[in-house]
């Protein structure tokens, strides 16, 4: 199979009845990377996936394999492998020759086709199954059937459209593991479709984060982790305390922000100007839980969870907010505790500007034999 | 004393909920005994009467239990029948079948105006047999609109014979029977995840080898019960040999023979060995039919768990 050098997407945009599911993206995929599409439900992930694999024309913008361009080709002549969310497996062929038949339709000989299909097979496991057809195999077998049937092309690009999300939470994290080691040992270039950040943080070497078909931030788990660039991507990324407040002075390297009986310092993100409404941001794990008699914002205890070497912890301030905090200290609910955060822990993000674009929504998956949302 | 007053006092209650356990454990459901009148219903009016005309087609006026069958056999007029019944019934059948398959495919998905081309192609059902003939005949005749068109435009010297013939009962069972055909395999098309082909897509197939390999097999099993259905339907075509077609040569069909046994020559034992006969051919094609289904994938036309 062809290998390419790099992947662009340049101003891939795809509408449904004149909404914009997806605008203008802009990709770099270079060869061997594992890059995740990441974004709740209908921010455009699934659409950019299925224009890549050609199941859904282009409404603007263009697809180029190097020198190559790509978006014009059908799917059956771009050579990609897709791993989709419901397995598509042919039910009425075993899963010998579900494996096969991407091997049989670019007409590879019959002693070849034996060799690789066994091939892929044990890869996943599968050897015992192989005679069987896909309504005898658990969940987790189908799946691997259906990554077996993807890489035994060995295609340029494999794309995975949540390939977990029908898998209990046990076997999600086995075939986490096993997917990177799939990518890794097989030198494939994945682009992978997730709504789940800890998926997506542990896969990928870069991550694309999307929001209402818009790219939001593009860059690697880390600094997705420790730098969101606006506060809906931290939103995505666990920062679970956003509290709306307005900015004060700044010294240049931290701000004033107070608002609801808060006054709190933190890190300004983008353009925050003192006076303008902002968003600032904490991860559960960045608050730091005080004695009564301490410094720091004061709130009472009123639920407490527990996660093993871990607290999560649900505290109400005075003025109201709730708080999500988490870490080794266990107080008892009805506790009155005090909440501290570094500075550089805080992230103090521009509020939306009123009258921002909502999502379009996509199309159910029903709508067209070949174009799917 | 105590023994008594120790004993559960629910313990009758008890039991009577269980009747229904255990009913329910040996599969069952004593709801379902309310099906019992209707049981019994369609046994009087179709098992008995069907019980009885095989009974009357065994006691003809003389020559034995078998004297119905033999005649049948040694005639030629009434033996051909069951020949140009399968000759119009087969063809019709199967052409409705193989027709249906790419009309269906085309619109397995959702599009502007589906409904409307959906009941358009489905009128013809609703309009009868006869309703259907009187248009053949007023369209293809020899003096009707398609006769007219092509004598005027010179390309044919004399009227092309397409009504009171067989291709007249033949138009006759596809305008009928299609619309039939068509409604049974859109259902069993609708019913395949659309995910297959796309997968099928990504793995390098073009759009024959798709339905070629994917599709066609998933909508075969389908395909034999419609064609088992529509074959049913034209195999006791009665109304249509008769009004469109050439009902004492060509397209004299076992029906017919059944008719003039029953209402022309008073033979109601001849009658009814027609009919058996009819029903046995039909048992036939069926078996023939369905035995080759069994061969094939039955199961879930799902790509997975959705």
């Amino acid at each position: 199979m062809t290998r390419f050098e790099q992947l662009r997407l340049d101003g891939v945009s795809r509408s449904f009845a004149g909404q914009a599911a997806l605008a203008d993206l802009d990709l770099t995929i270079r060869r061997g990377e594992f890059i995740a599409l990441l974004g709740p439900s209908g921010c455009g992930k699934s659409t950019a996936l299925n224009c890549l694999a050609g199941l859904l024309p282009l409404t603007r913008g263009s697809i180029w394999q190097d020198d190559t361009r790509l978006d014009t080709l059908p799917p059956e002549k771009r050579g990609f492998g897709m791993v989709f969310q419901n397995y598509a497996l042919f039910p009425h062929l075993t899963v010998r020759k579900n494996v096969a038949f991407g091997l049989q339709m670019r007409r590879v000989s019959r002693a070849d086709i034996r060799r690789r299909v066994d091939e892929a097979i044990r890869l996943v496991h599968l050897e015992e199954h192989a005679g069987k057809l896909p309504g005898q195999l658990s969940g987790g077998q189908q799946q691997r059937v259906a990554i077996a049937r993807a890489v035994v092309l060995e295609p340029s690009l494999v794309l995975m459209d949540e390939p977990l999300s029908n898998l209990d939470a046990k076997l999600r994290l086995e075939m986490r593991t096993e997917i990177r080691r799939l990518h890794q040992s097989l030198g494939l270039t994945t682009v992978y479709v997730t709504h789940d950040q800890e998926e997506a943080l542990s896969l990928a070497d870069r991550l694309v984060v999307l929001r209402a078909g818009r790219v939001q931030q593009v860059g690697t788990p880390e600094e997705l982790h420790t730098s969101p660039a606006n506060w809906h991507v931290a939103d995505f990324m666990g920062y679970r305390n956003l509290l709306r407040l307005r900015a004060g002075a700044t010294d240049g390297a931290t701000l004033a922000v107070s608002g609801d009986g808060l006054e709190l310092t933190g890190t300004p993100v983008g353009d925050v100007r003192p006076g303008a409404e902002v968003i600032a941001g904490v991860r559960p794990e960045d608050l730091v839980i005080g004695p009564d008699s301490g410094a720091g914002v004061r709130a009472v205890v009123e639920v407490v969870e527990y996660q093993g070497r871990e607290v999560a912890v649900e505290a109400v301030t005075d003025s109201g907010l709730r708080l999500n905090l988490r870490g080794t200290v266990r107080p008892a609910p009805g506790d009155r505790i005090t909440v501290t955060v570094d500075p550089a822990r805080l992230l103090v993000f521009p509020a939306d500007p009123p009258g921002a674009p909502e999502p379009a929504v996509e199309p159910d998956r029903a709508d067209a034999p070949v174009a799917t949302g | 004393m105590t023994a008594t007053l120790d004993r559960p006092p629910e313990a009758p209650r008890r039991s009577r909920t269980a009747l229904r356990h255990r009913l329910a454990e040996r599969g069952i459901d004593r709801q379902l005994l309310l099906l019992v009148p209707a049981a019994l219903f369609v046994i009087l009016l179709f098992i008995y009467p069907f019980l009885y005309g095989v009974g009357l087609s065994f006691q003809p006026a003389e020559g034995g239990p078998l004297a119905a069958y033999r005649e049948f056999f040694t005639d030629a007029y009434l033996r051909d029948t069951i020949g140009t019944t399968l000759g119009l019934s087969l063809p019709a059948a199967l052409l409705n079948v193989l027709a249906s398959v790419p009309i269906a495919y085309r619109m397995r998905g959702r599009f502007r105006g589906k409904r409307l081309l959906t009941t358009i192609l489905v009128v013809p059902i609703t309009l009868g047999t006869v309703l259907t003939a009187q248009g053949l005949l007023n369209f293809l005749g020899p003096t009707g609109w398609f006769n007219r068109t092509l004598l005027s435009s010179g390309l044919v010297d004399e009227p092309v014979r397409l009504t009171n013939n067989y291709w007249g009962v033949f138009f006759s069972l596809v305008i009928t029977g299609f619309p039939f055909a068509f409604l049974l395999v859109l259902s069993y098309l609708s019913g395949i995840d659309p995910t297959l082909e796309r997968a099928a897509s990504t793995l390098g197939a073009g759009s024959w080898q798709r339905f070629r390999r994917i599709t066609l097999p998933l909508l075969a099993p389908g395909l034999a019960t419609t064609f088992c259905l529509t074959f049913v339907l034209a195999f006791s075509v009665f109304p249509s040999a008769i009004l469109v077609g050439d009902p004492s040569g060509t397209t004299r069909v076992i029906s017919i023979a059944a008719y003039e046994a029953a209402y022309v020559q008073y033979d109601y034992a001849l009658a009814s060995a027609v009919a058996v006969l009819m029903g046995l051919v039909e048992l036939i094609v069926i078996a023939i039919v369905l035995g080759w289904r069994a061969l094939l994938y039955t199961g879930s036309t799902a790509g997975g768990k959705g």
